[in-house]
């Protein structure tokens, strides 16, 4: 699946996503093996509805698939997609350390300037 | 200056960034060490910082405001845990409460910078910034978001 990381919108969703401790371990099951919404719920000490409606914040953000299997819906993560989500993040990062050293190179320009050339 | 590599790992959440500079090791140190200098690159233009306390020793502590467009002044702090003038400085990097002091709400990044002389007379740096956890590194990122993530990345780049 191609997801476009780069949109205000998926990255609100994704960040949305993430917030929650347990949709973070939700995610972090899901990305290990298939799990029906059903054994998910016996993990957490609330209702299966509620599970229920993790799940589709982390389906909405695409960081997992659901499929049916007979009576129940089974859940998976999406690793790939996950990975670029995280990646997406540290873009922003790489971004804004290109510009701080683009700044840092500007000020030593200038000292060389004033310590070079009489 | 010149950005010879990059390198971003999604699993240990850490991103890398080298780069050249056509200037003695010392100079680059002292981008760090002068609070004045610091001070110029630390925010984007947008919004200039200001270091209010600037104790470049192990345990020292960092605390800054930067001053944006419409008289915001969202505030951050550091605080020294490695150091090894001109070569090697680890530093903790967090957001602040209107005080000054660390918001103990907030997650904080750890970066580590490196300086080595390479032949010529060029100095490389090179930045590691690691976060703790994707709920943290998306905590930093939420803080900016609400007015679009093109914002996001000069407001984080300002609050950072």
């Amino acid at each position: 699946m191609v997801v476009d990381t780069k949109t205000p919108e998926s990255a609100d969703l994704i960040f949305h996503a993430l917030s929650d401790a347990t949709r973070r371990d939700i995610l972090l099951r899901c990305l290990e093996g298939e799990y029906s919404v059903s054994t998910l719920a016996s993990y957490y000490p609330m209702s299966f509805a509620a599970v229920q409606k993790h799940v589709a914040v982390l389906e909405k953000a695409h960081l997992v698939t659901k499929r049916r299997r007979g009576r129940e819906q089974m859940v998976r993560g999406d690793v790939v997609v996950a990975i670029e989500q995280t990646l997406a993040v540290l873009e922003q990062f790489e971004t804004m350390w290109r510009s701080r050293l683009d700044r840092m190179g500007q000020i030593l320009r200038e000292t060389t300037t004033q310590g070079g050339v009489p | 200056m010149s950005v010879t590599d990059v390198q971003k790992d999604p699993i240990n959440l850490t991103m890398t960034i080298d780069a050249e500079f056509e200037a003695a090791i010392g100079d680059v140190w002292n981008l760090f060490a002068d609070p004045r200098k610091l001070e110029r690159w630390w925010g984007p233009p947008a919004y200039p910082a200001t270091f209010v306390e600037h104790d470049l020793s192990p345990g020292g502590r960092m605390s800054f405001f930067m001053t944006g467009p419409e008289g915001d002044q969202p505030r951050g702090w550091w605080r020294v845990l490695e150091l090894d003038a001109p070569r090697r400085l680890v530093f903790e990097n967090g957001l602040a409460g209107a005080d000054g002091d660390p918001d103990p709400s907030m997650p904080f990044m750890v970066m580590r910078v490196s300086l080595s002389e390479l032949p010529g007379g060029v100095t490389r740096v090179r930045v590691t910034t690691s976060f703790p956890s994707a709920a943290a590194m998306e905590q930093f990122l939420t803080r900016g978001m609400e007015e679009g993530l093109n914002q996001a990345i000069s407001q984080m780049d300002a609050i950072l």
